[in-house]
């Protein structure tokens, strides 16, 4: 009932991002079906697509042949290869997941910890420490930190493989079975593709991880810290419970809260850090598809690219909606 | 004024922190409005024979792969980056404050479109709108500045419609409308200074944003175009040298452009302090 209910709140923000996509095409500088039918096009074949894409009807017309488009999810067709702009979206996707959840699982991994720390010890060098991260995190552009590591651990120490893609030329893919190539040369029992897919993920996820790790150390430590100043943290210390039940049973329950909340924070700066991580790694996925798509003047791939993101935005703020009932109860309680 | 300046140099003086980033924010302005004229290298001219020279006396910074001075780009490029991320966050804060105090102040149908609109704006991963934005308005700088203003928006019509909320029952907001004065005139003169101590700091926060918005855009290759010298597409430029081991193309300018995020991030608290009219006294 919940669910449902949190589906349904989430439709104006669909119904809204698809109403913006649908503008940006229509405005195109110029004449959007010479962008369409490319730059050689005659006149004729200028009027052609105009009719075939349906640019001569009015406004709302079009955007009802748009939904009924993307119902089918056709999403239109990339100029410079040819192929449905779905389909490369689809075969790409698992790429840049892979990359975005390791990078978010890395930085949650490093970034709870120091933010529990910090706010246990407040003034102390891991304090200092999570301090810089936090601000260092929000300084650094993430291409510069994607480069950087790229000198240090491929051109300096020889750790790191060329930043070239997924895999290394010398490995084929894993047999397709979830899109990732950890888990699927996991199914496979390959621990050498399995290796190697690991090598050149590294550091790239560890680029994504820097970048959201410092909002999420910073809430971390400032809702723990407001956490452990509170009563029923003062009732729990009073009643002699052990510190550890303290810290990580009720302070650490309620402190998730915020963090949760930043998440969708997070996600937003991952989905856009993603497209610079992927150019700086030449990584196969949906950011540096839109890349080259853009460099070509290509708008329907664009289009396409910015339309699945946004989609897949609104569906993790329902995800986190839902982990955030999940974690506290009132709210399931109002509901 | 003269009390203004006096309670300005109090805040900077009181933090040193403070003081230094708006040291550093002066630098800034200053190579922004010189630019050129105090570079010690065309920022433009290259010069095979000196290509990709590691940093030295002649050439600070070292120079790039057309043999350009990489210094004298990075002062050059100050007073576009800095334009940029000024520009953009003039628009968003006038833009975006005044529609939220508006529908704030006004509620009913006001208050849900600009809902709506911020809504809207907020569904999308923000740097994934600026894309679409500059892809579809077309590739110049004038578009990346809009693109920024769009998705800084948000924050300041949220946080000043939550102001005014709060704000429009108040005691003095009563008193103002007692004397007779127009709606437009309570929303401008007693509303607006009560919601900028918190404008301050969103503004320190989103030029940071802005500027690495902006030079994020020109490293994918949207807005500014080569040779124009501008920070992150020296960045793109110097990506390609990083695996053979010229770490001094991509570095300095990524430096700075890391510099002045930080310098924003930094100014704000000691900005706030110095608008707060309850801290004037």
């Amino acid at each position: 009932m919940i669910v449902l209910r949190r589906l349904v709140s989430a439709l104006p923000s669909v119904i809204g991002v698809i109403i913006v996509t649908f503008l940006l095409t229509r405005a195109l500088p110029g004449d959007p079906a010479a962008y369409f039918a490319g730059p050689a096009a005659t006149q004729q074949a200028i009027d052609e697509v105009r009719h075939q894409l349906g640019f001569d009807r009015s406004l709302p017309v079009q955007f009802v042949d748009y939904v009924k488009h993307l119902a089918q999810g056709d999403l239109g067709t990339s100029l410079s290869t040819g192929q449905p702009v779905i389909d490369e979206l689809i075969t790409r996707l698992p790429a840049s997941a892979e990359l975005t959840l390791l990078g978010l699982l890395l930085a949650v991994a490093v970034a709870l910890p120091l933010g529990i720390t910090a706010a246990m010890r407040p003034g102390s060098w891991v304090d200092h420490s999570c301090r810089i991260v936090a601000t260092a995190g929000v300084s650094l552009p993430t291409f510069f930190t994607g480069l950087l590591l790229v000198y240090i651990f491929y051109y300096l120490m020889g750790w790191a493989p060329a930043p070239l893609g997924r895999l290394d030329v010398f490995y084929t893919a894993p047999p397709n079975w979830t899109g990732f190539y950890l888990i699927d040369s996991l199914i496979a029992r390959d621990w050498e593709t399995f290796t190697a897919a690991l090598s050149q993920l590294a550091l790239p996820a560890f680029t994504m991880a820097l970048f959201s790790l410092a909002p999420l150390a910073r809430v971390t430590r400032a809702s723990m810290l407001a956490a452990l100043g509170s009563e029923f943290i003062r009732t729990a210390r009073a009643s002699g419970l052990s510190r550890m039940r303290i810290v990580y049973v009720y302070a650490f329950r309620n402190a998730m809260l915020p963090v949760i909340t930043t998440l969708g924070m997070v996600f937003s700066f991952l989905l856009g850090a993603n497209v610079l991580v992927e150019k700086v790694f030449a990584w196969p996925g949906i950011g540096s598809y839109a890349i080259e798509a853009l460099i070509a003047s290509d708008y329907a791939p664009v289009q396409g690219f910015v339309l699945t993101m946004a989609l897949l935005y609104v569906l993790l703020n329902l995800a986190i909606d839902l982990v955030y009932g999940l974690v506290d109860p009132r709210v399931r309680l109002e509901a | 004024m003269n009390q203004i300046l006096r309670h300005a140099r109090y805040v900077l003086g009181e933090n040193p922190v403070t003081a230094a980033s708006f040291g550093m924010f002066a630098l800034f302005i200053i190579a922004a409005i010189l630019g050129p004229t105090i570079a010690p290298y065309d920022p433009l001219a290259s010069n095979t024979a000196q290509a990709l020279a590691g940093p030295s006396p002649a050439h600070w910074f070292g120079t790039d792969q057309l043999g350009r001075d990489i210094f004298s780009r990075i002062i050059a490029a100050t007073r576009l980056d800095m334009g940029i991320a000024l520009s953009s966050v003039a628009l968003a804060f006038g833009v975006g404050t005044i529609a939220g105090l508006a529908a704030g102040y006004r509620g009913g149908w006001l208050d849900r479109v600009v809902g709506r609109i911020v809504d809207t704006i907020m569904a999308f991963p923000l740097f994934v709108l600026a894309m679409g934005i500059v892809a579809a308005l077309g590739n110049n700088i004038e578009n990346i500045i809009y693109a920024t203003a769009i998705i800084n928006l948000p924050i300041y019509a949220r946080l000043a419609r939550a102001e005014a909320n709060v704000r429009r029952e108040a005691g003095f907001v009563e008193a103002a409308r007692l004397c007779g004065n127009s709606e437009t005139r309570i929303v401008l003169t007693q509303l607006f200074p009560n919601v900028m101590p918190l404008m301050m700091v969103q503004i320190s926060l989103t030029l940071g944003y802005a500027i690495l918005n902006a030079a994020g855009l020109s490293f994918i290759g949207l807005g500014v175009r080569p040779p124009t010298p501008e920070w992150g597409i020296m960045v793109a430029e110097g990506a390609s040298n990083i695996i053979s081991g010229e770490w001094w193309v991509a570095l300095f300018p990524g430096l700075v452009l890391m510099a002045a995020v930080f310098c924003f991030n930094l100014m704000g608290d000691g900005l706030r302090d110095i608008v707060d009219p309850r801290r004037r006294t």
